[in-house]
């Protein structure tokens, strides 16, 4: 600052002075100037292709390639589509901590306006499935019976019947599917990350896909009865069995112990 | 009490009957310290202790009692489907809460006032009960080979041969039919494990849809499951028919499949296996789409899918068997032939 200061009454300072002063006020025009009516959705769209190529520079590139072509460390996002970038970046288990078996879930940290605009960029890069509107994971219209029946024939071998998850080989898991948003199942179904294998609209249509969601809010909703109460997690003989042997047989010993163990004899040996 | 300033074990038993304390000899090297001697109850000396005790187990079948009558009460008052939240169980159903609380309380004071009874009020005087020898005396041994050899003789066995022949023919004979009737438990399997209900021509339908797919409708990374076309649901055995008929469709890029064979026997990267483990036939569907592993949620056999469905982990013995597929004049995928070879466990006469 001192060199800076010490020239301030060189005879080229007005003139430098001036000159940042226009480039500031052309900049800021550029980037603020409304544009024409007819264009206004491409450039907002344009717009958040941009800002996405500048978050995706910062938070992706180095593992999916500086124009998302893949590299050894991340697969290529070229056709992924924006749902793909909404469920791996909505859950949090985009930018990923670590490689390993499974990218888990995490805190999320991008807001949803980010995360709209990395998608836009990455859908920018090659077509693929869109984020789904609400009114395709919604519950009205959907079938509940039919959805469970879908969602044993396809999901349960690995997610357990009410979406509980389980694990798979070597490291990797089917994560649970509790408190996960609608929306995110929706993509999942559509994108298939990870290991989990995709159910495109042309083998599960969207009608199956919103039964199977109402399904899981029916199985894991905030206001699942649970008739007998006790879950043990739902995981079915192995939990219950467990605690049948420990607890159950457990208190028939203990009662059994404690009985015998006290004397009924007047004469206390 | 005598005993009370004695130490227990150096009295002699009070009342041992029969029953005395032997000392060491040359015969019995151990000495035999008899029965300790008997102690009483308060209940046995107090009959105010007993009287409570009395109460104590009235008591506990009183509760029995009641809680069966609310059992009853809570079946017919309680709406089935209503549902209450208790900590730590959750939402739970209101009438299985109390159903079950009715009736373990019920079962529970029963057996406690049992226990009770008998510990407190019913008589706890040892009884020794000495072994006898098993072995019947002389005496009884003679008459009974005396009585068998009489009853032989005066059956005419010995003499009328006849007799006896066709007796012990009619015994040896009789269990034949016993072993006849087996057959019934056919009848036997005969092919129907080397063929499913695939056959050159045969649509592959989707499950999920029940309509017949076209290869566009398959993506790289995606998991269908197929049925030959003509099997409803509702049919009368499909769940036979689907237990061997049952495809698992996936799709590679070509160029990631390794085996020669799978690669002939798919459509542009589509292959089709069966869904059913070659170990004990569980349902196997666990599939990897990057690793392209196929795994068996009973015993963890692991299949590659890429590479011709080998076993590269856990007890199956054989790779997964492919159906052969192409594609029909309108578009559709379908069968080109049946499995080559049974589908499913292995078996005695598999070969």
């Amino acid at each position: 600052m001192k060199k800076l200061s010490a020239r301030r009454r060189h005879p080229l300072a007005a003139l430098v002075v001036l000159l940042l002063a226009l480039a500031c006020t052309g900049g800021l025009y550029a980037a603020f100037a409304p544009a024409d009516k007819a264009q206004a959705d491409e450039t907002a769209q344009s717009l958040a292709i941009e800002e996405g190529k500048k978050l995706y520079a910062v938070g992706c590139a180095s593992c999916h390639g500086t124009g998302g072509q893949g590299t050894t460390d991340g697969p290529s996002l070229v056709g992924v589509g924006a749902a793909a970038v909404d469920f791996q970046v909505g859950t949090g288990r985009m930018p990923a901590q670590q490689p390993g078996a499974q990218v888990p879930r995490k805190k999320v940290i991008y807001s949803q306006a980010e995360i709209d605009q990395l998608a836009a960029y990455v859908a920018s890069l090659g077509a693929g499935p869109a984020v789904p509107s609400e009114e395709k994971y919604g519950p009205e219209g959907a079938d509940t019976a039919k959805g469970g029946e879908l969602f044993r024939t396809n999901c349960a071998q690995c997610h357990n019947f009410t979406g509980k998850g389980g694990a798979l080989t070597h490291g990797k898991y089917a994560p649970t599917l509790e408190d996960v948003d609608p929306k995110h199942i929706y993509e999942a179904m559509q994108t298939g990350p990870q290991n989990m294998p995709s159910f495109p609209d042309t083998t599960l249509s969207e009608q199956n896909k919103k039964d199977i969601i109402a399904y899981l809010d029916a199985v894991n909703g905030d206001d699942t009865v649970d008739p007998g109460g006790l879950s043990l997690g739902g995981l079915g003989p192995v939990s219950e069995g467990l605690f049948g042997w420990i607890f159950g047989l457990g208190a028939c010993i203990a009662v059994a112990v404690w009985v015998a163990a006290r004397t009924a004899k007047a004469k206390k040996s | 009490m005598s005993s009370q300033d004695i130490p227990e074990e150096n009295l002699p038993a009070e009342q041992g009957g029969t029953h005395v304390p032997k000392p060491a000899d040359e015969k019995n090297p151990f000495a035999d310290p008899g029965l300790p001697p008997h102690e009483h109850r308060i209940q046995d000396i107090d009959e105010r202790a007993a009287k409570r005790s009395e109460r104590t187990v009235a008591l506990l079948f009183t509760v029995s009692m009641l809680a069966t009558i609310g059992f009853i009460a809570s079946f017919v008052a309680i709406p089935h489907d209503k549902s209450i939240y208790v900590w730590p169980l959750g939402h739970i159903n209101a009438m299985n809460l109390a159903l079950g609380l009715t009736l373990g309380v019920a079962l529970f004071t029963i057996g406690a006032g049992a226990v009770h009874w008998a510990r407190t009020l019913m008589s706890d005087e040892e009884v020794a009960d000495e072994r006898h020898p098993i072995e019947a005396s002389p005496e009884v041994r003679a008459k009974v080979h005396a009585d068998f050899k009489q009853g032989a003789k005066e059956s005419v066995i010995g003499r009328r041969k006849l007799i006896r022949n066709t007796m012990l023919g009619a015994l040896t004979l009789v269990p034949l039919s016993g072993v006849v009737l087996l057959r019934d438990l056919g009848p036997l399997p005969g092919t129907k494990l080397r063929h499913t209900l695939w056959s050159k021509g045969k649509l592959l339908v989707n499950m999920n849809t029940n309509e017949p797919m076209r290869p566009s409708d398959i993506a790289v990374g995606s998991l269908t499951f197929a049925k030959p076309e003509g099997l409803e649901e509702h049919d009368h055995g499909f769940q036979n028919e689907i237990a061997k008929a049952a495809l698992m469709i996936i799709r590679l890029e070509p160029e990631a499949i390794k085996d020669k064979r799978e690669l002939e026997w798919s459509h542009e990267g589509i292959v089709a296996y069966s869904k059913i483990c070659t170990h004990v036939g569980c349902p196997i569907s666990l599939y990897e789409q990057q690793t392209h592993h196929a795994l068996c949620p009973c015993h963890q056999s692991t299949f590659d899918l890429a590479d011709g469905a080998r076993v590269i982990f856990g007890p199956a013995g054989h790779a997964l068997p492919q159906l052969r597929i192409g594609v029909n004049d309108e578009g559709y995928l379908e069968a080109l032939s049946d499995f080559e070879e049974p589908v499913g466990p292995a078996f005695w006469e598999r070969g």
